[in-house]
């Protein structure tokens, strides 16, 4: 795809085949490449639907039938996550259409492309409360990079084309059509050799190589430099490249939950994730630099903390595609605007080779105070959610086919497992970051094992949000028994909001102990085999049953309840002011640090 | 400190909701906003003064500038501009007061636009704070309704570069001709 700026590449003429709207939505799919499409009929969507029939039996699309429409766009976000290419969602007008939102917030609070097309009421109805009519695009604006309501045929083929567009481009986002019923039903021109034209789109801004010199002299100066990586980076496929640069010049490596594995975790100069839930040293470092580069990220509350105490001898230098996030939170001293694609490659020449010695020194010393080592190793006698975190790398991270593929859900385990889990490979983790949704991590899994049938996708979630999308399992055996394997961290509680009752609301813990059916019984009711885990020693057995076993599989962890995350810093805090994990890994009173509210 | 911004953007149903929601939805500050028509057919011009700092202001214009039907945005605040509002004031008159006030609206430049026994409405275009002056001396007499559209500007001198604010299918949409056919003839199609 071109780079130029809103211009796509020219496509050959063509000519003008006759067709109906509803026809259309697929042919423009088939030709951006689409290859699945994650949805659920009604009636303002029914003539697409029967216009994909004949693509589907000519195996050109392949429709997957959710059971709720925030998992359409939970699956299609997998899947676009998981593969980098734009995920497509369905829905019908009205309810099927506000389901989908959270999804789609989802995926565009973490810059993932997705296109979602839902039907509307006929023309002639809109505006009038007709049956099942909602405002979709209203509804969706805050939450998309751009939607449109299509009320004429003739339009539709380059709306189409513009949504697909608009969605991959730049940093990429979540596009809505909705298209009236009596759109879908005409018959228009079809043809998909435009040119397009959006001179208020500017998806990559020219990059000023004045601005790179002066981020490598920072560089080359600094004596505790520390890189600062996030989603950006994967976005943009520079992995290899980060990884050269901070070798080169060595210097460590700290990452947003969204940018773990952008270098090896096991790599010397990995530090892991920063953080509200991120390890003491590497909150320190950040703390401690002198010149942080911050690569491909937003500077999120959960990573900076409080805004005034954060890398306050840092000079920092901000390389970033969105303009819009440049000085948003902080303001740096260097911004470099533009795709990484060209930045850091413009940059590695002009970086010296250079050693930290003392720096790293450091570093080792901090992180030696606060090892995670010995809960990665130590024996456990009752079955915590860090052990059963450690073991399923220990059981999947050789696995054949590729690395595999940890979605999460929100809370407690998720942060266990940015932990506990070492992330050796880009987009190995995927997870609902900016927004925080519950109930993501089975179906956007269920997209990610779409997209890479023979990986071993693993769904891990808490029993409280696992509770929120279980119903997406029968999407499971639908699709022909696709192997994605579930893990349950149960542990009888919405774990982090119990946490912060107890460290902020004195125990009190409101709405927050969760009753859970019998997932064992609960997955044979879906005919999908189950293992209950209660024990530490059978933590590893059942980990290799479930990965022996062809098809999906689910394993109940029934964990210790009242377990911690740490280290915590409390909202509002400085990243440095955190609550340190306790040694051995029992409770530990809070430690006095007040929130800002 | 008060920033004057234009933004151009494209004329089509829902452009100003999808401008007023991202200034909420950001919790950006306005106080005033006034939108028609540009010299580019398809294009709509807007002018809003918004109250904050620098980086607030930094923020309004890059998320403006994201939303994708908005073509261009400026900062004019630092420029030499005019800057002009129109006002139209229905105040209470009595044969006493009456020619006090005319001469009055006089003095501002002011016009005269309807006359009824009990009231007369003034027309008033100037720089902000000169309407304000009027309005505020014709409180003196009642105020029975008033309207203020809000400041429309646009910098002083020489226009430095050309730009393009639209495409040729949003023109021609705006001039009410098939967009698709234009684009057809465009890119030499059928």
């Amino acid at each position: 795809m071109s780079k130029r700026n809103g211009k796509a590449a020219k496509a050959a003429p063509e000519i003008p085949v006759r067709m109906k709207g509803a026809q259309m939505i697929w042919e423009a799919m088939v030709r951006e490449g689409v290859r699945v499409v994650y949805g659920h009929p009604g009636g303002a969507i029914l003539p697409a639907y029967d216009a994909l029939s004949p693509y589907e039996a000519e195996g050109k699309l392949h429709h997957v039938l959710v059971r709720h429409e925030q998992c359409a766009a939970h699956m299609a976000d997998g899947w676009a996550r998981a593969t980098g290419e734009v995920g497509v969602c369905v829905a019908t007008s009205g309810p099927g259409a506000t389901n989908l939102v959270t999804g789609l917030a989802t995926a565009q609070m973490d810059s993932v492309p997705v296109v979602a097309i839902t039907g509307q009421v006929p023309t002639k109805l809109l505006g009038t409360d007709a049956f099942q009519e909602s405002d979709v695009v209203g509804v969706s604006a805050p939450v998309c990079k751009h939607n449109y309501l299509v009320t004429d045929v003739n339009e539709l083929p380059l709306i189409l084309k513009e949504a697909f567009y608009i969605a991959r481009e730049g940093r990429p986002g979540v596009v809505l059509v909705d298209i009236c019923k009596d759109v879908q039903n005409a018959e228009g021109t079809f043809r998909y050799d435009f040119e397009i034209e959006l001179p208020g789109f500017e998806p990559w801004p020219n990059v000023d190589l004045e601005c790179v010199r002066k981020a490598a002299v920072l560089i080359n100066q600094a004596e505790r430099p520390l890189v600062l990586s996030g989603h950006g980076v994967q976005l943009a496929r520079m992995g290899h490249e980060l990884l050269a640069l901070v070798e080169k010049a060595e210097i460590p490596v700290v990452t947003t939950l969204l940018g773990t594995g952008n270098i090896p975790e096991s790599h010397p100069l990995s530090l892991g994730m920063g953080g509200m839930h991120g390890e003491a040293y590497a909150n320190q470092a950040v703390q401690s630099c002198d010149v942080l580069i911050a690569v491909g990220m937003r500077f999120d509350d959960r990573i900076t903390g409080r805004l005034d105490k954060f890398a306050k001898q840092a000079k920092v230098i901000h390389f970033e595609l969105d303009r819009a996030e440049v000085g948003k939170n902080i303001v740096p001293d260097v911004p470099v605007i533009g795709d990484l694609a060209e930045t850091l490659p413009a940059l590695l020449p002009l970086i010296e080779e250079r050693r930290h010695q003392p720096w790293l020194q450091q570093l080792k010393e901090w992180k030696g105070e606060t090892a995670q080592t010995d809960i990665l190793n130590y024996e456990v006698d009752e079955l915590i959610p860090p052990y059963v975190i450690r073991q399923l790398w220990f059981a999947t991270h050789n696995a054949p086919g590729g690395p595999p593929i940890i979605v999460t859900d929100v809370g407690q385990h998720q942060m266990w497992e940015c932990q506990y889990f070492t992330h050796d490979h880009v987009g190995q983790l995927l997870t609902s970051g900016g927004l925080g949704t519950m109930g993501f991590a089975l179906p956007a899994a269920i997209g990610a094992q779409m997209a890479y049938p023979d990986r071993l996708v693993w769904a891990v979630a808490g029993d409280g949000g696992f509770q929120m999308t279980l119903q997406e399992l029968a999407v499971i055996k639908q699709e022909h028994n696709l192997p994605v394997k579930v893990a349950i961290i149960n542990n009888g509680f919405l774990g982090m909001v119990r946490q912060w009752q107890q460290f902020f609301y004195d125990k009190r813990y409101t709405g927050t102990p969760v009753w859970s059916p019998d997932f064992v019984q609960l997955a044979a009711a879906y005919q999908i085999p189950a293992l209950a885990v209660t024990r530490p020693d059978e933590v590893g057995p059942a980990l290799e049953k479930a990965i022996a076993t062809p098809g999906p599989f689910l394993i109940d962890f029934r964990v210790k309840e009242e377990v911690n995350v740490y280290p915590m810093v409390a909202p509002g805090a400085a990243v440095d002011q955190l609550i340190r994990r306790p040694k051995p890994a029992v409770m530990q009173e809070y430690s006095g640090v007040q929130p800002s509210w | 400190m008060k920033y004057t911004l234009i933004a151009w953007m494209r004329d089509k149903p829902g452009v100003l909701s999808r401008v007023a929601g991202m200034m909420r939805r950001r919790n950006f500050n306005i106080d005033s906003l006034q939108v028609g028509h540009s010299e580019a057919p398809g294009i709509s011009r807007m002018t809003f003064v918004v109250d904050g700092n620098d980086r607030m202001v930094d923020q309004v214009i890059q998320q403006l500038r994201k939303l994708v039907d908005v073509t261009q945005v400026e900062n004019i605040s630092e420029q030499p501009i005019v800057a002009r509002e129109m006002a139209m004031v229905r105040v209470a008159t009595n044969a006493d007061t009456r020619a006090e006030i005319v001469q009055i609206v006089n003095i501002y430049r002011g016009e005269i636009v309807d006359v009824a026994l009990d009231s007369m409405i003034v027309q008033i275009v100037g720089s902000e704070d000169r309407v304000a002056s009027l309005v505020d001396l014709l409180d003196n007499f009642g105020i029975l309704e008033m309207v203020r559209t809000g400041p429309v500007a646009m910098a002083r001198g020489r226009l430095e570069r050309s730009r393009r604010r639209g495409t040729a299918v949003w023109r021609a949409q705006a001039d009410g001709r098939d967009a698709v056919s234009t684009e057809r003839f465009k890119t030499g199609g059928v």
